[in-house]
């Protein structure tokens, strides 16, 4: 299961990289909004990204709950092994 | 930040995008003359930017009706459709509507956002599936917010896409409501409506098509998108607006569900909001006529949208993917969709703008609508200051 999570993350990590500055540092606990100028259309492509990366289906609503990196890998987590 | 602080850095990105001393959001209109002029900042400025587009909303029989129904009904009905505020005149409209449709139901609404806010939230719900195009207007992402469903979204117009993403839900589909529009309000392209339909019945689906931009600008009589692709049966529900091609304000919502009757006691947006004006009713009903009449005035719309999407193209703009009475010129950053604006402002036009994030892409629109109303000579002079106007977008 850490294992799922931890390609999961750095699959993830590889998206978001194309969504921000070449030079900036990604961490699981970095901020998407705040530190990765992500805003809210960024965040819609790149979640369309992620379900075809994936092959799952992320609704909009989830993402409310959705601040950091870790936490956006850990809903795709759940997504991917326990809901579909 | 406090609620006050989110205020202030809203102000401060106005700030450091727009230009000083004139209210880009936000034009006072000091004077209306026609349909297609006005009076702003004492000059006499042609309408590109509003979404009149048979020209209805100065038409006699429109603007008597209304008149009448002031005299006779008052200003406003002062409650909701729920309890005063169904007037014979609100139940005429819904049953011409579905009259004119062909279907079974008719519900009207006192605004088109709040069309697509009641049916949507009405007809999905927690464990339910919303699957959006990309593009949708905002009243679509805001019903489907309200109804607690799951909001998937598509690449827009992407028949693959859409494919992909209701294969993923598995027996979940039986329970997705796909939701698409008829022309859409951005670039002014249809939906594959035909596309959409098939998918719709391979996965069990169910489909609404918002035809707010499409109503009497498509089909033979001006039912929209589902008129010009014979698929009127096909399409479970159909939202659009009075404010539009109708000239008032207001929406409805169509379908052969007779299960739509029952979004009167259940969705919040119809039953807490007070009802059209009789006033509104009225001048909606006579256009509504005028609408289904109107061929003529369809034929002279499409010659303005194509002799304009032409003009523009030689120009060498770019521009939305087909011809429609919307017609966006898509600019790479807001300070060429600032300079084109304010140039045509300068000259006389008014048109749209819009700035990321409400453009796709994240590019930058300066979008004219066209209607049937605009006559030769001021198609002609908008294709001159466009031309005069290129090299400040180079």
């Amino acid at each position: 299961m850490a294992s799922d999570y931890t390609e999961i993350l750095q699959r993830l990590c590889h998206h978001l990289k194309k969504f921000c500055e070449p030079n900036v540092e990604i961490t699981p606990e970095t901020d998407l909004i705040n530190q990765l100028a992500i805003d809210s259309v960024k965040l819609l492509n790149l979640i369309m990204e992620i379900e075809d990366e994936f092959d799952i289906s992320v609704p909009l609503n989830a993402l409310a709950d959705v601040q950091t990196v870790h936490e956006l890998a850990n809903l795709i987590h759940r997504i991917k092994y326990t809901e579909q | 930040m406090s609620l006050l602080d989110k205020l202030d850095a809203v102000a401060a990105a106005r700030k450091a995008l727009l230009p000083e001393g004139i209210d880009v959001f936000g034009i006072p209109i000091e004077e209306v003359y026609s349909s297609t002029e006005a009076k702003i900042d004492d000059r006499r400025i042609l309408f590109l930017g509003t979404n009149n587009y048979l020209g209805l909303t100065f038409s006699p029989a429109c603007i008597q009706a209304a008149h009448d129904a002031i005299d006779n009904e008052g200003t406003g009905t002062t409650g909701s459709r729920m309890a005063n505020g169904s007037y014979a005149g609100h139940r005429a409209l819904e049953q011409e509507f579905a009259d004119f449709y062909c279907c079974n139901s008719c519900v009207v609404f006192t605004t088109g956002y709040q069309a697509n806010l009641a049916t949507i939230s009405g007809l999905a719900g927690a464990g339910d599936v919303v699957m959006i195009d990309g593009d949708s207007h905002a009243s679509i992402y805001d019903g489907c917010r309200l109804s607690g469903a799951e909001i998937i979204r598509f690449r827009h117009n992407d028949m693959a896409d859409l494919e992909k993403r209701l294969r993923r839900l598995g027996e979940r589909s039986r329970s997705t409501l796909i939701i698409v529009e008829g022309i859409y309000s951005m670039l002014g392209d249809r939906a594959p409506l035909a596309d959409i339909v098939s998918l719709k019945n391979t996965y069990n689906s169910t489909v609404l098509l918002d035809e707010a931009h499409s109503l009497g600008v498509l089909g033979e009589t001006g039912q929209g998108l589902v008129e010009e692709t014979g698929l009127i049966d096909e399409v479970d529900f159909i939202t659009g607006t009075f404010s539009k091609s109708l000239g008032g304000i207001g929406g409805y919502c169509v379908s052969n569900h007779s299960q739509l009757d029952q979004l009167r006691y259940i969705s919040r947006p119809y039953i807490f909001t007070a009802s059209p004006t009789p006033a509104t009713i009225a001048s909606t009903r006579a256009a509504l006529k005028l609408l289904q009449a109107g061929t003529e005035l369809r034929r002279q719309l499409w010659k303005n949208a194509h002799q304009l999407y032409s003009r523009l193209s030689e120009l060498g703009y770019q521009l939305g993917p087909e011809v429609s009475p919307v017609i966006a010129t898509i600019l790479d950053s807001p300070q060429q969709a600032l300079a084109l604006w304010k140039g045509l402002l300068d000259h006389g036009i008014y048109v749209n703008l819009i700035l990321p994030p409400a453009a796709p892409e994240g590019k930058s629109l300066v979008r004219c609508s066209v209607s049937a109303v605009h006559s030769g000579e001021q198609m002609d002079y908008v294709g001159e200051i466009f031309a005069e106007l290129r090299e400040v977008i180079q």
